[in-house]
């Protein structure tokens, strides 16, 4: 049996891997970052959208090619067509760029590499590796070959499919309105605004979720769409309702499918029982941290990759990889993300069992409102004042 | 379960929503093991229909 041995073991080459990876490797942890595809960042199963302040928060310099195309706002449309157009003065920093995520995540993973991470590729984990009861490795194959890695500490970075958690003792289960399914078509010959992301609500556009258009420059967009698990079933699938409102767009009719892409959202409010246990700690779309509103998860992936790094170089000073020192790493999460992932799955939750007609009065009101910085938290604050039973349960976060 | 392989996008979306963390992806190969109680719920969730239930032989 070949056998490897590091620090900290990556599980998984998305941006959260990635950022854990470089965090960990920069502050002189012997790292490893395994990643299963053989190609880091490809098949996409993202829209691409991210916010131009995460690039601050996470001290990367964004490379230009990286940025497919940058933002000057968004539009939110209610079924009856009534559209909010927000514009970068009044959106401020909650505007973004749509990446082009196979360059994105290769680029973070090259930093990681920069900083001394060695990167297994075609490697993935089959379990952990487990002596007297405590997890010490992971059980992989690498190129085929079964290959042992033991390691002090196991990041899960292994996204929505998310193993490595409940393989080693992290409840990462989700509850059926806490998944959101979704398909997305990447589009040429798109007669749509190539400036403004634009996200479509409605009961009868997108129960429970949202379709959203990201442009990407020269006529290609991202248009796809996530719908509430809950609504899910034989006959109510995402793709149908994509298909049925490309069909009635007229900003779509000479346009092509370039490229069908699915995967799913978690939209849940992190996890409650917490983010890490002895030798494992979670970082990204795995930990669940995927905004339940807007269905975001590259910024809050980043970041709790940061902020992995900076835990794990505590332990490795203490020699201390239980579930008691890693706990610095939950509070982290939960002090710097907790409260708006709760309020935005509170808003997800009841913006689902809002009929049509109440999404375009709410429309109709932001769209009227004098909002003069407009972001989630602003927006619930206008809805608040004139229908207080959308946010009736979590006022006291608005 | 029953996999449509030609409408499987290999997304994943179902292994990370199986209750009972049944499912498993390597490419373009999607497989149950023994601890898939037929719940239904990837067949549900599929964002384009790809699977079946179908008891176990």
């Amino acid at each position: 049996m070949k056998e490897l041995r590091c620090e900290v073991l990556v599980v998984g080459a998305g941006p959260a891997g990635g950022m854990a990876a470089k965090s960990c490797a920069e502050r002189g942890i012997a790292t490893i970052l395994i990643e299963k595809k053989p190609e880091i960042g490809a098949p996409l199963r993202c829209a691409e959208g991210v916010s131009k302040k995460m690039f601050k928060e996470i001290g990367v310099e964004p490379r230009p090619e990286w940025i497919r195309a940058d933002m000057k706002g968004a539009i939110i449309r209610s079924p009856d067509g009534t559209a909010f157009q927000l514009d970068e003065a009044k959106a401020g920093a909650e505007v973004g760029y749509v990446l082009e995520r196979h360059l994105f995540d290769k680029g973070i993973s090259e930093l990681a590499a920069l900083a001394g991470a060695r990167i297994l590729m075609r490697t993935w984990m089959t379990g952990p590796i487990r002596e007297g009861g405590r997890i010490v490795g992971a059980r992989c194959v690498s190129m085929g070959e079964p290959l042992d890695i033991y390691c002090d500490c196991i990041v899960g970075a292994d996204g929505v499919e998310s193993q490595v958690g409940r393989w080693c003792g992290i409840d990462t289960n989700l509850k059926l309105n806490d998944i959101e399914p979704c398909i997305q078509y990447r589009m040429a010959g798109c007669e749509c605004s190539m400036e403004f992301c634009e996200f479509i609500l409605g009961r009868s556009i997108a129960p429970g979720g949202y379709l959203w258009i990201f442009p990407k420059g020269h006529g290609v967009a991202n248009v796809g769409i996530g719908i509430m698990g809950t609504f899910a079933k034989d006959g109510v699938r995402p793709k149908q309702f994509l298909d049925k409102f490309i069909a009635e767009d007229p900003r779509f009719r000479n346009a092509q499918v370039l490229e069908i892409d699915a995967g799913f959202d978690s939209t849940c409010p992190g996890l409650e029982g917490g983010y890490s246990a002895d030798n494992v700690l979670l970082v990204g779309d795995s930990a669940r941290l995927i905004d339940p509103i807007t269905g975001g998860g590259i910024g809050h992936a980043c970041v709790s990759g940061m902020y992995a790094g900076e835990v794990l170089a505590e332990c490795k000073k203490k020699g201390d990889y239980s579930a008691k020192a890693l706990a610095a790493y939950d509070r982290r999460i939960r002090d710097r993300m907790e409260d708006s992932l709760y309020r935005d799955w509170m808003a997800k939750e009841r913006l689902a069992e809002l009929d049509d007609e109440t999404i375009n009065q709410l429309v109709r009101l932001i769209s009227t409102a004098d909002i003069e910085h407009v972001n989630v938290q602003n927006l619930l604050v206008a809805i608040k004042e004139k229908f207080p039973k959308v946010v009736e349960g979590f006022e006291d976060l608005i | 379960m029953k996999v449509d392989t030609a409408k499987c996008l290999h997304c994943g979306g179902c292994v990370g929503s199986c209750p009972r963390n049944a499912i498993f992806l390597c490419d373009f190969i999607l497989t149950f093991n023994g601890d898939c109680n037929l719940c239904g719920r990837c067949v549900r969730l599929c964002p384009v229909g790809a699977l079946e239930p179908e008891a176990r032989q």
